[in-house]
């Protein structure tokens, strides 16, 4: 009796990292050697040494890990054990009283830090030119494997058991009607737990279009070739990281566990206009939004401080064994209402079309002007803008 | 006579010599390495295993003695020149036999010069390994740009293509005007370029990976899609073999896409050595043949041994050249089995362990002027490195017909 008791608990967390850690990630950023200059003026071959120059100056002397520090231990934080993983996780409630509960999902090369500009919009909409009645109660977890959730010591652990975890989560808090969001890999555990449709889940919204990764969309329409035409490119370019993490997590987890800037060039090197932004922001000093150094380098130093580069990485390996198990079968049908936004600089711009054959029941799309890969972290109030209107008609239906 | 010119083609000898301060700084990184946990599988399906990559950080830390690599190559004549604005480093043994044919080989990746340095005497003294002087070779074995210690090219183009013609300006610097070339990985990419190119004086290539594949077979391998009808058992075996190692070569597409990403080869010698260790051969992906060697502290008989291994990555290290050498995948846009039209003398050796075994029937095909072919029965894909008696007879036997010609000439 007394285990599933300690099972079930829910511990509070606050974050302390030993001084120690960060005299030894400054020492190791000055002594890094670092490559020849790359041949090209652009990134077609990766992470510029300008860029990590910079980046590398700015982490070892400017930076300060303690302002992230202390942003995250001023939001209320817990840990509790969910199918044999430790999973940390912010909890804000609202001060309002209806506000409909949400569980929001990072992704790869993310954490929670790509979040928490939402927090105050999403949880005190009132005081960021909302209404009370779009409030959520919101819950952002850490992916197993990811920040400060445990690392999975046992197969099976993607994106679909990720998304059986969540609902437990939600209950566990009390929650029995609630929504779900997500982008990059949270948007693959968003539409997996929409798929599942775990009693209390209302509702999902995503901001990356998952089934374009798992097979061919159509190709009528100019905005549909268009968009086809990114993927294509994505694939043939910027797929590297992808294909590596998802074979061989561990042989590229070496250099990322044990080389600060290894670590911080496989993080930049994720999408063409992320990059950009992010390159711009270091070597110019002009950020996109929100992504200023200092949140870039709180993602980054998140990942070195929990040593979480091998265990994020194989969560690619355990999703790309999960695909090749169910290869030829379609996912299950996607049934609960669903949203999407359309970030203009997203790998692809989906088309509405896309959205709606995919998913039977869209309550809500909008394609927005701002914000890309990254939109939570780079727009935090456009995006939350955007999920209290997504998920508008569903609390209207609730009462 | 513009003294300019006389520079660029000048021949220096060169000679290693690496501070004691680069070796130390290298055993401080890997005692301070910070490891990762450990893979959640029981085999290498997530890479190279924490046990086998801590294992060998330890030995290389402690008893791994770079001194020895270093006095084994200062042994060797080693020469630097300029070809193409870039310093390309060679070794460079003449046979004291007169008649020997001069031969240049090409090293791939992961690899080095180390991977041929004992394959040079059983070439250049063949008598003293129970093979005929007849069968002497002169040997060029020069490091590729971005490798070793080549220069490290400071824009694009330094591919197969222009490889191939550096080595045949190489040979004729050297002063031979009659030569043949051998390689395997990217060395047998460059020798099919040379191949292709048929510059003056090359006589014949050898390759023990050769590029074979027929058009409708490469096409449908690299899209994993079934094998075209009617093909025999050996070439339906090779295309399963084609298909399996389109599977473990992430590391090539993402060397292909992204080299300069991999800052972790240059800052971390225990990343480095993880992702020179990852690469595969038939048997296994990391290479079962260097897995195993892992194991051998030391052999009699030529077989690949852990030090030499960590000789290999050593290089690597000392040089800084994992970024750059990386690039030589982002620079090539050609096909990477497929039959490229060689026309000039082909001999190939197919061993066990490479890719894709070739059938005779491909290489007859892809290569129309093939004037040796045999199947051995060991060895794999750093053949040199793991089989030199056999591959140096490999050598003899795919070129003795050219010798013959050239006498009776």
């Amino acid at each position: 009796m007394s285990t599933v008791e300690t099972a079930t608990e829910i511990r509070p967390f606050h974050i302390e990292i030993p001084e120690e850690q960060m005299d030894d990630l400054r020492r190791r950023i000055a002594a890094t050697r670092l490559p020849t200059k790359e041949l090209v003026e652009d990134r077609s071959q990766g992470v510029q040494l300008a860029t990590i120059r910079e980046l590398a100056r700015y982490w070892a002397t400017d930076y300060d890990w303690r302002k992230v520090e202390a942003k995250l231990n001023a939001l209320p934080q817990f840990t509790t054990e969910i199918d044999g993983v430790e999973i940390h996780f912010i909890h804000v409630r609202s001060t309002y009283e209806n506000a409909l509960p949400l569980i929001m999902t990072h992704g790869w090369p993310g954490s929670v830090i790509e979040l928490l500009e939402t927090v105050g919009p999403l949880t005190d909409p009132t005081a960021h030119g909302g209404e009370a009645e779009d409030a959520f109660d919101l819950v952002l977890p850490s992916v197993p494997g990811y920040g400060f959730s445990a690392e999975p010591t046992e197969l099976g652990w993607w994106a679909g058991r990720v998304a059986q975890a969540w609902p437990e989560l939600m209950r566990r808090l009390g929650y029995t009607r609630y929504v779900a969001q997500g982008g990059d890999v949270g948007a693959a555990i968003t539409d997996a737990m929409g798929r599942l449709a775990p009693e209390g889940l209302i509702g999902v919204h995503t901001n990356l279009f998952v089934p374009a990764l798992g097979g061919t969309m159509p190709t009528d329409t100019e905005q549909e070739r268009a968009a086809a035409e990114q993927i294509a490119v994505f694939r043939a370019t910027g797929f590297g990281y992808f294909l590596e993490m998802a074979t061989r997590p561990q042989t590229i987890g070496y250099a990322l566990l044990d080389s600060p800037l290894a670590l911080a060039a496989w993080m930049l090197d994720h999408d063409t206009d992320s990059y950009y932004k992010i390159s711009r922001a270091f070597v110019d000093g002009q950020p996109s939004g929100n992504l200023t150094r200092d949140h870039i380098l709180d993602n980054v130093t998140l990942y070195w401080l929990t040593g979480t580069g091998a265990s994020a990485a194989r969560s690619y390996w355990e999703s790309g064994q999960a695909t090749a198990k169910s290869a030829g079968q379609a996912p299950p049908p996607m049934n609960l209402p669903f949203g999407f936004t359309t970030f203009p600089g997203e790998i692809w711009k989906t088309p509405r079309s896309w959205v709606e054959k995919a998913y039977p029941n869209v309550i809500y799309f909008n394609e927005v002007d701002e914000g890309g890969h990254f939109a939570a972290w780079e727009e935090p109030e456009l995006f939350s803008a955007e999920i209290q209107a997504a998920f508008k008609s569903l609390r209207n239906g609730s009462s | 006579v513009s003294g300019t010119v006389e520079t660029a083609v000048e021949i220096r000898p060169f000679h290693v010599d690496i501070p004691d301060e680069a070796l130390d700084d290298l055993r401080r990184r890997i005692a301070a390495t910070n490891w990762p946990e450990k893979e959640t599988v029981a085999d290498q399906s997530q890479g190279v295993p924490l046990d086998m990559i801590q294992k060998l950080a330890r030995h290389w830390m402690i008893d791994y003695d770079w001194r020895k690599c270093e006095a084994n190559l200062n042994a060797l004549p080693h020469f630097i020149t300029e070809i193409d604005g870039l310093d390309i480093h060679f070794i460079h043994v003449r046979s004291q036999h007169e008649d020997a044919l001069p031969l240049i080989v090409n090293h791939g990746w992961p690899g080095s010069i180390i991977e041929q340095l004992k394959i040079i005497d059983r070439l250049t003294d063949p008598t003293a390994h129970g093979a005929s002087a007849a069968d002497a070779f002169h040997v060029v074995i020069p490091s590729m740009p971005g490798y070793g210690f080549s220069g490290k090219p400071l824009s694009p183009g330094w591919g197969p293509e222009r490889m191939g013609q550096a080595w045949g300006e190489l040979m004729k610097r050297l002063g031979y005007s009659r030569y043949v070339a051998q390689g395997g990985d990217w060395g047998a990419f460059v020798v099919d370029q040379m191949g292709l190119q048929a510059p003056e004086g090359l006589l014949a290539i050898h390759t023990n990976m050769p590029a074979t594949v027929p058009a409708d077979v490469d096409k449908a391998s690299l899209a994993g899609e079934p094998p075209p009808s009617g093909l025999s058992t050996e070439e339906r075996r090779a295309y399963e073999q084609l298909i399996r190692t389109y599977t473990q070569v992430e590391y090539a597409r993402m060397m292909a896409a992204r080299p300069q990403t991999l800052y972790g080869i240059a800052d971390s010698p225990v990343g480095l050595a993880a992702w020179l260790l990852d690469h595969n051969d038939a048997e296994g992906q990391p290479a079962t043949a260097v897995v195993s060697a892992l194991d051998r502290a030391s052999s009699d008989t030529g077989e690949l041994t852990r030090d030499e291994v960590l000789d290999n990555i050593t290089l690597y290290w000392l040089t800084n050249t994992g970024v750059s050498a990386s690039r030589l995948y982002w620079e090539y846009k050609g096909g990477f089995f497929n039959a490229k039209g060689v026309g000039i003398p082909v001999a190939v050796t197919v061993f066990p362990g490479e890719q894709y075994q070739a059938p005779r029937s491909w290489a007859e095909q892809a290569y129309p002027n093939l004037i040796y072919f045999n199947k051995v029965d060991r060895g794999g894909h750093f053949a040199a490195w793991e089989e030199p008696e056999l591959f140096s007879a490999e050598l003899r036997a795919a070129f003795r017909s050219l010798r013959d010609e050239r006498r009776s000439s």
